[in-house]
């Protein structure tokens, strides 16, 4: 039995312990924000936070999550309104939008830890995550926004 | 699937037969008509019964499906003029969004285009997403057809909306229709100032009859609100919030999850399964053979062994698990690097004329300076970030089903044919598409998912692994090109002799296939902007043993990039700056009527669309180039490893050109940090999201130019996630993406493809620039290695084969 805390809900689990964080979200717990784009973290699609630090969900068995805290998408803010979400709707950065809330996840743990990033920080933390519409500049753009936002 | 069905390179509507079984109409209506000629027929339709939509987006956000809920049908209190358009007697204006929408922006702009039309206040106005159904015309959402076929439909359908609400304002105040207009959701009586909210209108409203077409008037240009201007995605709360709806966050009650392993080589069978270790994984149910489709299976699915799981974890564990021995069939020895060889022997062959102007091949032997090269694009996977997922569900000989489908009506029909059911009983969902690039288009992965369904009794989704989307795409030909010019003294190109070979999307439709055809050649390469006097442009046999399809430009990708690069090769072969080249290649304005200029069976249209109403206008081609020479800093000095590419290129009825800025470090890898692109699509309706499609047309092609490409050993895909098949990441891709959207009120053209061709090209042109290494092979992966001293050894030898 593992329990740990989502979204500031506190859970059990008792299934597979080789499961990946991931799937107890979508399947389990019905939280489809946090993508399957790969399995094998490559495409940050399935970006939450555990223990506040950016995490690829796909690769995070349920084993290793014993009084965890997870922070998904649904729970960054209580009205969807964390200054890069805000950022994100102003500067129109989603095309198809899927791959957003592991941008949005990403880009949330490096302003928690650098909060003006340089274009070189932003580029190293935001490498892990893939957008095949192509909407690097604008994720740029909006965490640079996001960041002045909170300075 | 039936011969009929065949579908040529550039998809159009599904055949007439495709459509039997279809529900009639409930009035007389052209709305399952998709041709751009119908447009100006009457096409309004009294349509009661438009419900059917379970999973309602708003742009408050999406709704989860939850429950059997009843299909919301026609209330009393709703009015729908149109079958785009419902006004509830609160005034809640809805919106039918019939494409779907994949990063395009089309649940925006269609909406915004008939609220604008029709005067409605944007803030009252709500999208759902139609489902499947012919009388919304075609919803193949792809070709870059959307606001370039349906343009002129939606301006009519908010129009005649507003004519009504108009008629409907001016019977209850019994005055003349003429003093009454429409002003943000209510209608003015100008010599009183009185005004009626349009919810007040709406019951009066329907009890008058339709207007007439012309009497219907669409706004003048000074009168447009939001048409023309950036209107911003009413979809990106739940896109920011992680509430928006792809094909995977569907869920039903009592759902199961399918993991299937499919033939590894194309036309592949299952030998013998031994599933014991699989149904040993916690939470695997049950194991179902789908039969395989013989090849050219179309749209059918590949077939194989599925896995019936309670999570989508002990369905991909338990698929996993399986020991399958396969009958690779016919293409088990395909290989594609000797199949690579194989194209380019065949290029080097005459082939079949595409166009034809003067006598290419003498001119070329008579010419005293000739410049010729080869290059090669590898097969693609569009890799889209979502990896196919569909849900479906059987119950009383009904099929319904949920994806994300660029096309819900091929859905419907494929399933149909598949399953042996009628039409009338297949109704297909449209949930957002999480990337589509093509690969949507194809609804192989949701027959499989009805197929399932039945076979189970269960509602099923099926979940592809990203390894399965990579290994059983339908992949963009492999290509091979050859390019021949002639110079006069002067430098100016007097021969151009182009040839490719590919295996044609037509194979994945129709047996014996031996390559493409010269109609594909309209994809960007016979239809060239280029004055020169002679010209043979041909196609070369390839025969396909790959599943092919459509994917994001489809042939344009590889016409631009050879075509592109070519001209570059030729501008320095000819000593002159490759930004005036292009423009003296591009010669004096012209309007050229390209079936009447040495096309060979150029078919009755044109990307769908009649020749004559594209001429190609050689202006525009200019205008592009000019606008990006001018703002790019074009001719200004760069530090060492920089260089400036230039190319243009058209195609889906678009002029796109770009300025690119590469970096090519000492390490040889590549970075963008800068492009300047100007567009001209005729009248672009959201401008804001045409040049976020530029933006994104420069990156999947620094994807496709610099990183990607599949590769086949023994008829399997030697790829299988984004660790092999690269794709552009954050720290390459552009800082400053500067586009320059054109203004003009001419025919609508394509936005979502257009962007990807001339930017392969220019990408190479610029390493070209940065370091004298001429790319003419895709991708460019390591080949930059050690660049700074390949240069000093070789001194640039090019063109190669001169």
């Amino acid at each position: 039995m593992i329990t740990l805390t989502v979204n500031g809900v506190r859970r059990t689990f008792d299934g597979d312990p080789t499961m990946p964080l991931l799937w107890y979200l979508r399947d389990d717990l019905g939280l489809t924000g946090a993508k399957y784009g790969c399995g094998v973290a490559q495409c940050g699609s399935c970006t939450v936070h555990v223990r506040g630090q950016p995490t690829r969900a796909c690769q995070m068995p349920m084993a290793d999550l014993q009084d965890a805290t997870v922070t998904t998408i649904e729970g960054l803010h209580p009205t969807g309104a964390h200054p890069l979400q805000v950022a994100w709707r102003e500067i129109d950065v989603p095309q198809c939008g899927f791959c957003q809330p592991g941008q949005i996840m990403q880009a949330a743990a490096l302003l928690q830890n650098t909060p003006q990033p340089t274009d070189q920080q932003i580029d190293a933390a935001m490498n892990g995550n893939l957008c095949r519409c192509g909407t690097y500049p604008r994720i740029r753009a909006a965490i640079k926004a996001a960041a002045e936002r909170s300075s | 699937m039936s011969a009929n069905e065949f579908l040529p390179w550039v998809r159009r509507a599904a055949a007439p037969s495709a459509r039997a079984g279809m529900p009639a109409p409930v009035a007389a209506t052209d709305e399952n008509t998709d041709s751009p000629h119908d447009l100006q027929r009457r096409a309004f339709i009294q349509l009661l019964g438009i419900g059917g939509l379970v999973i309602a987006f708003g742009p408050g956000g999406a709704r989860r499906l939850d429950a059997a809920e009843p299909l919301p049908g026609p209330a009393a209190n709703q009015w729908s003029p149109h079958v785009y358009v419902r006004v509830d007697d609160d005034g809640t204006v809805t919106i039918i969004c019939h494409r779907s929408e994949m990063g395009q922006g089309i649940r925006t702009t269609m909406p915004m285009i008939i609220a604008d039309e029709m005067e409605a206040d944007w803030a009252r106005c709500r999208v759902e997403q139609a489902v499947g159904d012919p009388r919304y015309g075609s919803q193949n959402t792809d070709g870059s057809t959307s606001i370039r076929d349906f343009l002129h439909k939606y301006r009519e359908a908010g129009a005649t909306t507003r004519a009504l609400l108009e008629a409907a304002a001016a019977s209850q105040w019994n005055v003349d229709v003429a003093e009454v207009f429409a002003r943000q959701h209510e209608v003015v009586h100008r010599p009183t100032g009185r005004t009626k909210p349009f919810g007040e209108l709406v019951a009066t409203a329907r009890t008058i009859g339709m207007p007439a077409t012309a009497s219907v008037r669409i706004k003048r240009p000074d009168e447009r609100r939001w048409q023309g201007k950036t209107m911003p995605s009413i979809d990106l709360v739940p896109m920011t919030t992680g509430t928006a709806v792809y094909g995977a966050d569907v869920t039903l009650p009592g759902m199961k999850v399918a993991a299937i392993a499919r033939p590894p080589v194309w036309g592949g069978k299952v030998v013998s399964v031994d599933d014991g270790e699989a149904r040993k994984v916690p939470g695997v149910e049950r194991i179902v053979r789908i039969p395989e489709t013989p090849i050219p299976g179309a749209f059918f699915p590949l077939g194989g062994v599925a896995v019936i799981a309670k999570n989508t974890w002990a369905a991909l564990r338990g698929r996993d698990a399986l020991k399958i021995t396969w009958d690779a069939g016919p293409n088990g020895s395909h290989d594609s690097r000797s199949y690579r060889a194989t194209l380019e022997a065949s290029v080097r062959a005459p082939g079949k004329p595409g166009r034809t102007n003067g006598d290419a091949a003498a001119a070329l032997a008579a010419a005293e300076r000739k410049v010729s090269a080869e290059y090669h694009v590898p097969y693609l996977s569009h890799a889209q970030m979502e990896p196919l997922a569909a849900v479906a569900r059987v119950q009383d000989g009904k099929v319904e089903a949920w994806a994300p489908t660029q096309s819900p009506n091929d859905a419907r029909n494929t399933i149909a044919e598949y399953l042996k059911v009628d039409a009338a009983n297949v109704t297909v969902h449209v949930t957002l598409l999480g990337g589509a690039f093509g690969r949507k288009s194809k609804p192989d992965f949701i027959c499989e998912a009805a197929f399932l369904a039945r076979e189970t009794g269960a509602p099923v989704r099926v979940q592809w692994s990203r390894e399965d989307d990579m290994r059983h795409s339908y992949y963009h030909a492999i290509a091979a090109h050859r390019l021949e010019a002639a110079l006069d003294a002067a430098g100016k190109v007097t021969a151009w002799l182009h040839r490719s070979a590919y295996p044609s999307i037509s194979a994945t439709f129709a047996p014996n296939v031996a390559g493409p055809t010269p109609d594909e050649l309209t994809n960007g390469a016979s239809d060239v902007p280029w004055d020169v006097p002679n010209m043979s442009v041909e196609v070369c046999p390839a025969v396909a043993h790959a599943r092919i399809g459509w994917y994001r430009s489809v042939n344009a990708i590889h016409h631009g990039f050879a075509i592109g690069s070519f001209v570059d090769e030729l501008a320095r072969a000819a000593g002159k700056d490759p930004a005036a080249f292009l423009l003296e290649l591009i010669g004096p304005d012209r309007k050229v009527d390209l079936s009447k200029a040495g096309l060979v069976g150029p078919g009755e249209t044109y990307y769908g669309a009649p020749w004559a109403d594209h001429p190609l206008d050689t202006a525009r081609a200019r205008r592009v180039v000019e606008s990006v020479k001018q703002r790019s800093g074009w001719g200004t000095p760069l530090a060492r490893g920089r260089g400036r590419g230039i190319a243009v290129h058209r195609s889906f009825l678009a002029y796109v050109a770009m300025v690119v800025e590469v970096e090519v470090r000492p390490d040889g890898t590549v970075l963008v940090p800068r492009a300047t692109v100007a567009v001209d699509a005729g009248y672009v309706a959201n401008p804001g999201r045409a040049r976020a499609q530029m933006e994104g047309a420069l990156v999947m092609a620094m994807s496709n130019t610099l990183y990607s490409g599949i590769t086949f050993a023994e008829g399997r895909v030697e790829q299988s996630n984004y660790n092999d098949y690269r794709v552009a990441r954050m720290r390459a891709s552009p800082h400053v993406v500067d586009v320059h959207v054109i203004e003009s009120e001419g025919a609508p053209g394509g936005i979502g493809e257009p962007g990807v061709p001339p930017a392969g090209a220019a990408i190479a042109n610029a390493i070209f620039a940065a370091t004298g290494v001429r790319v003419r092979e895709l991708p460019v992966g390591r080949q930059l290695d050690g660049w700074e001293t390949k240069v000093a050894e070789e001194v640039a030898p090019m063109p190669r084969g001169t």
